[in-house]
């Protein structure tokens, strides 16, 4: 039901998700923010079943913030993404396994901005841009059309408009609200959020 | 449908003379969706020797990261490389460990020994039963298209550069009809002094 948005550009990773906590039938808020920041250079963007999303999250980044403790220095992008699906596949065999989706997105100095795509049989894959849940079988095309390597924050976010402008003509579910943020070299930072209110105007 | 065709792919393996192929597509997907078409299923794990996976993806990753474990431990020990002969018997007793709850994948190994450099090929099931062959071995959502292909173009003997056209053009016509399969292809030929990868642009659709 839940929907999650991705797109890596040059330089930054940004990621969309809409706000609605639903319950069965029910919407139970409109106002939660599903995009968590880990670390100074790392987002973690996740939908599902609802307590395993908060649970997991949760256990992932204060073990991300706890190896900072320990070392003195943060776990990169593409670590923190290896230690989210090694831990994401080991519940997968155990009695208790997590149903959740996720993006890991940061920005390394070294070695760029990275985006891994999660799934909760913890498939993994490093990729440009993806989406999560329902309304990522309207992104995609939209993705496809407009995604480029040589992407600004601008334009990325205007792809974003798209996507979601799409989600709410098409997509049964109302999803009214997207919070967005962006991680880059000068860290995390949140921005506008996209609504049906701000694509009207 | 099988978790096994969850994510789709294939890979192919095939003996020259003197010389192996392996090759792989490169799409990722989830039932009908494709997400990545960047996705190559084949490793290099060795100076002479690869390791393709196909199945589902998380798997693939799982069963590639303790495979590298164990042979790196293995290499640590023995203070030698791993031929690909006991390397695929390790792979066939660590699936078989998993028997009541098995990694969905199905393995291809392909490589020389580095000793004789014999030619060696070998593919398992999802629980290590193994098969190696003189001729090919294929694994993937297009296994039976890559055996009525490998069946038909396929002859002993082949020198590299032959090798490479009988596996390309295997591949590429097998995954061609599968919807599962396909956005490209990656192809390595290893031989005792070289290992060639050539990408293969294939139809997008």
């Amino acid at each position: 039901m839940e929907t999650l948005l991705g797109i890596k550009g040059p330089d930054f990773v940004m990621l969309a998700a809409d706000t609605t906590h639903a319950r069965s039938i029910i919407v139970m808020k409109e106002d939660q923010n599903k995009i968590h920041k880990v670390s100074d250079s790392l987002l973690i963007s996740t939908v599902g079943e609802s307590g395993d999303t908060e649970q997991f999250t949760e256990f992932i980044s204060k073990n991300i913030a706890l190896y900072k403790m320990r070392n003195g220095y943060d776990l990169s992008p593409r670590e923190s993404a290896h230690f989210t699906r090694k831990n994401l596949a080991e519940y997968l065999r155990s009695r208790t396994p997590y149903q959740v989706f996720m993006f890991v997105a940061g920005y390394d100095p070294n070695a760029g901005p990275e985006l891994t795509f999660i799934d909760y049989l913890a498939n993994a894959l490093p990729v440009n841009y993806a989406g999560h849940g329902y309304g990522a079988i309207f992104a995609s095309s939209i993705y496809d059309r407009y995604w480029h390597p040589n992407i600004t924050q601008a334009e990325a976010y205007d792809v974003f408009k798209k996507c979601i402008a799409e989600i709410q003509k098409r997509l049964v579910v109302n999803l009214k609200n997207f919070t967005v943020a962006v991680v880059d070299k000068d860290g995390v930072r949140d921005l506008e959020p996209i609504s049906a209110a701000s694509l009207a105007a | 449908m099988s978790i096994l065709a969850y994510n789709g792919g294939c890979v192919v393996a095939m003996r020259g003379k003197d010389c192996v192929a392996i090759a792989t597509d490169h799409r990722f997907g989830i039932q009908a969706q494709t997400i990545s078409t960047d996705f190559k299923k084949v490793f290099h794990i060795g100076p002479r020797m690869f390791l393709g996976l196909t199945g589902l993806q998380t798997d693939i990753l799982t069963v590639r990261d303790r495979l590298m474990f164990r042979k790196n431990l293995y290499e640590t020990r023995e203070n030698r490389e791993m031929c690909p002969k006991p390397f695929s018997a390790m792979m066939s007793s660590f699936l078989y460990e998993h028997r009541f709850g098995p990694y969905f994948i199905e393995p291809v190994v392909a490589g020389l020994d580095p000793k004789t450099m014999e030619p060696f090929i070998c593919n398992m099931d999802l629980i290590g039963c193994p098969n190696a062959p003189d001729d090919f071995v294929v694994a993937g959502t297009c296994a039976e298209q890559l055996y009525g292909m490998c069946e038909t173009l396929w002859k002993p003997d082949l020198e590299p550069d032959q090798l490479f056209e009988v596996i390309a053009q295997s591949i590429v016509n097998a995954f061609d009809r599968d919807a599962m399969s396909g956005w490209g292809a990656t192809v390595y030929i290893i031989e005792k002094d070289k290992i060639t990868e050539r990408t293969l642009k294939t139809r997008m659709d």
